[in-house]
């Protein structure tokens, strides 16, 4: 459920819904699919999206540079503050 | 060439340059392109008292004769206190015409300067008159190859509050910020007019192969003379060209926003003489080790900054791309 929501939200942001394909586990840096404003476009998204604050710390690419890392940061983050 | 540099251990001697015969190469292609190819009568050059701006200024006065160059200082009220007494000791050591341009008003016309206060005021709520602000870019890591930034401003007391920016905002203070290199383009574009000049790019090689300029702002001009050069090399030719000691000396400043910043804190956060020599290393593929021997950093660290700069390049191509059109 979270990954969908990220999923739609960087396909829909990024990449006007033209790419039928994009692979979950795909680094969106190392692709192009994103850029530095890219990334912290997604960390306001899940901020607001999800409720949930991301410290400086956290910003890294293990938890924010692909939809499954994301969605798993989130759910991370939402055990935590549960 | 390339296969005998993968063989290379790195030094600085790599990046010396013969200053007399580039000299002579640029001045030829200055002549060549104002003259002949773009059809002038002179170049005007957007002096900023740093190094970039200078040797442009003073290629462009040999090639052309400094009657030939008007050097435009375009200072605004957030400008380094030394901006526009450096860029007129560079007209008057050069010899050539120059103009004055304060752009606070045509910036306070943008509405630029009470926009922008609004946007620090949003993040940061006691910023007021007084206080000074900066970006301050992170550092990279291997655990994260992309930057974010911070808001840095600084109370009249000397009381530093620093916060992250959030996307919409950092893209709201990036538009307003490159207000000000389009206002100067625009004046340089409209004195090319009034005069029949050719407006001179100043451009170094970090900023053009980086991305390292604003669109239709810095980094637009009719001739880009210093543009395959590193920025040590620029400083060889400033005092090779003989341009005033404080500018040959003056360590790089962006001076984009009131606090001040250097140049290199926002790339990398490394000086520019190890800026150079990663550029030179990661274009020319050395090996990271002989790099990182050579200029005294951690292998790690030299080999994230060449990912670094293969993927900037590659994220910051369309800056330097042409309009697309369709294909007919």
């Amino acid at each position: 459920m979270i990954r969908d929501e990220v999923k739609k939200f960087i396909l829909e942001k990024f990449l006007f819904n033209c790419s039928d394909r994009l692979d979950n586990d795909a680094s969106l840096i190392e692709t192009n699919t994103v850029d530095s404003v890219g990334i912290l476009e997604i960390v306001s998204f899940i901020e607001n999206n999800f409720k949930i604050k991301v410290e400086d710390e956290e910003l890294t690419a293990e938890n924010l540079d692909s939809i499954n890392k994301i969605a798993s940061f989130v759910e991370r983050k939402l055990g935590t503050q549960a | 060439m390339r296969n005998n540099e993968y063989m290379k251990e790195f030094t600085y001697d790599l990046l010396k340059l013969d200053c007399e015969r580039e000299t002579a190469r640029l001045t030829a292609f200055i002549s060549e392109a104002v003259a002949r190819r773009l059809r002038k009568q002179g170049a005007v050059v957007g002096i900023s008292g740093g190094i970039d701006s200078s040797v442009t200024a003073a290629l462009c006065a040999r090639a052309l004769g400094p009657e030939k160059v008007l050097g435009l200082l375009m200072p605004e009220k957030d400008s380094h206190p030394d901006t526009l007494k450096l860029s007129q000791l560079v007209g008057e050591s050069l010899g050539i015409k120059t103009i004055h341009r304060d752009l606070t008003p045509v910036l306070n016309g943008l509405d630029f300067y009470d926009e922008m206060t609004g946007c620090i005021q949003q993040i940061i709520p006691e910023y007021s008159s007084g206080w000074k602000w900066k970006i301050s870019a992170s550092d990279i890591r291997n655990d994260r190859l992309f930057t974010f930034f911070w808001l840095v401003v600084q109370s009249p007391q000397g009381e530093i509050v620093k916060k992250r920016l959030p996307a919409d905002s950092l893209l709201q203070i990036i538009a307003l910020s490159n207000f000000k290199q389009r206002t100067r383009k625009m004046l340089e574009y409209h004195y090319a007019d009034r005069f029949n000049y050719a407006v001179a790019g100043t451009s170094n090689l970090l900023e053009s192969d980086q991305g390292f300029f604003v669109k239709l702002g810095d980094g637009a001009g009719d001739f880009k003379p210093i543009a395959h050069l590193f920025k040590t090399q620029i400083y060889q030719l400033g005092k090779y060209l003989d341009l005033p000691q404080a500018i040959t000396e003056r360590q790089p400043t962006a001076d984009i926003h009131p606090l001040s910043q250097g140049q290199d804190e926002f790339f990398f956060g490394l000086p520019y003489e190890q800026l150079d020599a990663c550029l030179y290393g990661e274009k020319n593929g050395l090996p990271v080790e002989s790099m990182a021997r050579a200029i005294g950093l951690e292998a790690g660290r030299v080999s994230l900054i060449y990912r670094q700069l293969a993927h900037r390049r590659l994220a910051n191509e369309y800056l330097g791309l042409p309009p697309l059109y369709p294909e007919k």
